[in-house]
């Protein structure tokens, strides 16, 4: 299996105690608030570490309470709630922050075509007019594509999605719906979407978990 | 009368920067990270601001004197004195504007949203790199007027300058101690023109900030 995880650790109110394994495509972890479903993604990415278990990226070994690769070395791509685009710099510079960390950057030949690449990416997300305008300057659905412009750009092996549609407004929410659906299969790599909304679940899950109290309920 | 105006300025500058690497240091590490005692260490940052800058004087001249654990260590092995040195009037006055520094800085990390940090993570930053290209830049406008504070705090230092470094024309003699010697001696010129110097400059440091900050908040 691509993504496998087995991730238990102690929280105040309760413990998270999960297991699941995908290939491909979409996972969607629906559970109501307060459910550790973002505790599930920070383990997974790194910003957080579980008591016990064990996490594989694409048959990478990166969790084992022995083995545990820092967040910067997984190649994860993390889209936050608020989608934390950094209020002080531009679009682009958003987007290419993460390619400047990028060993292949310090090498002069391959710069420029990582720029390029960045070009591409935020052609591809709509944003080439928007490249020069600060963060606070977008709509929600345009902050969101950026945020998610940034994560993709870096060439992540696992996308994580933290309920990236909940700070949307309904109007713009079914606008972004669509844009996602149809950049969804352009992503082209494990994903996983964490939700409270049914309606997410049905539109995007490729595999679907429902979680409550740490638990993995069906 | 521009001995005591070039001192205080020298003694600012260098007492500013010493309080920014320590207040920065300090108030990213205990806003930041898990320390043991982080109360206890807050509190003795604090303390400075709290207690009469004669009594801070009085135990920074208990530690840097030359009977003190610091200041007898420094003459026996480097052949350095501290007191009544222009260097006491740096310890003196970065001790005393530490506070301001560590509370600014500490404000404006605590204003930062630590998703941000944990985003530059996630796309392969350090901590080191996070800082200095996220949380600095997020936080600048609270450092920067903790640094003017700061300094403007440092350059009107008297109590724990007098008790640390005394009062010697040409060497410890800042303007805060030219003036209140004028005034004991009858030199009420001297006096007004050093109140004027000293007023004038903070007025123009507190009124360029407050128009600096208006134009620098982001927008988040």
């Amino acid at each position: 299996m691509g993504i496998y995880f087995k991730i238990k650790k102690r929280l105040d109110r309760f413990s998270i105690d999960v297991e699941y394994a995908f290939d491909k495509g979409v996972l969607v972890i629906q559970g109501e608030s307060g459910a550790g479903k973002t505790t599930v993604l920070n383990c997974i990415s790194g910003l957080k570490r579980p008591d016990e278990g064990r996490i594989s990226i694409e048959k990478e070994l990166v969790f084992d309470g022995q083995t545990d690769i820092p967040v910067k070395k997984r190649q994860v791509g993390y889209l936050f709630q608020n989608y934390a685009l950094f209020p002080n710099m531009t679009v682009e510079k958003n987007i290419v922050y993460g390619i400047k960390n990028k060993r292949e950057y310090k090498e002069r030949n391959r710069r420029k075509a990582l720029l390029e690449y960045a070009d591409s990416v935020m052609e591809t997300f709509g944003l080439t007019h928007l490249k020069k305008r600060y963060p606070h300057n977008l709509s929600g659905g345009e902050q969101q594509r950026a945020a998610l412009a940034r994560a993709m750009v870096t060439k992540p092996k696992l996308l994580l999605l933290d309920e990236p549609f909940s700070a949307l407004d309904m109007k713009t929410k079914e606008t972004v719906y669509e844009e996602f659906a149809s950049i969804k299969d352009f992503l082209g790599i494990p994903t996983i979407l964490i939700t409270h909304d049914p309606r997410e679940s049905r539109m995007f899950a490729d595999h679907q978990i429902f979680m409550k109290d740490g638990r993995i309920v069906s | 009368m521009l001995g005591p105006v070039l001192l205080s300025i020298k003694v600012a500058c260098v007492a500013t920067i010493f309080a920014f690497v320590l207040g920065m240091f300090f108030a990213y590490i205990l806003t930041r990270k898990r320390i043991l005692g982080k109360s206890i260490w807050e509190t003795i940052l604090i303390l400075p601001m709290v207690l009469p800058p004669s009594i801070v004087g009085y135990l920074l001249l208990k530690v840097f004197g030359k009977r003190g654990p610091i200041g007898s260590f420094l003459l026996d092995t480097f052949g350095i004195q501290i007191v009544f040195t222009w260097i006491a009037c740096v310890i003196a006055a970065c001790v005393v504007a530490l506070p301001l520094m560590y509370q600014n800085a500490k404000a404006a990390f605590q204003s930062v949203d630590e998703t941000y940090e944990l985003a530059a993570h996630t796309l392969g930053s350090g901590e080191w790199k996070t800082f200095w290209t996220v949380t600095f830049p997020l936080a600048r406008p609270g450092i920067v007027s903790g640094v003017i504070l700061t300094f403007a705090r440092a350059m009107g230092e008297f109590g724990a300058t007098l008790m640390l470094a005394g009062n010697i024309e040409g060497q410890t003699q800042t303007i805060p101690t030219a003036i209140y010697y004028a005034v004991a001696t009858g030199k009420e010129e001297e006096a007004n023109t050093l109140v004027a110097v000293i007023t004038m400059f903070s007025f123009l440091l507190i009124f360029g900030l407050n128009a600096w900050l208006k134009k620098k908040n982001y927008k988040v």
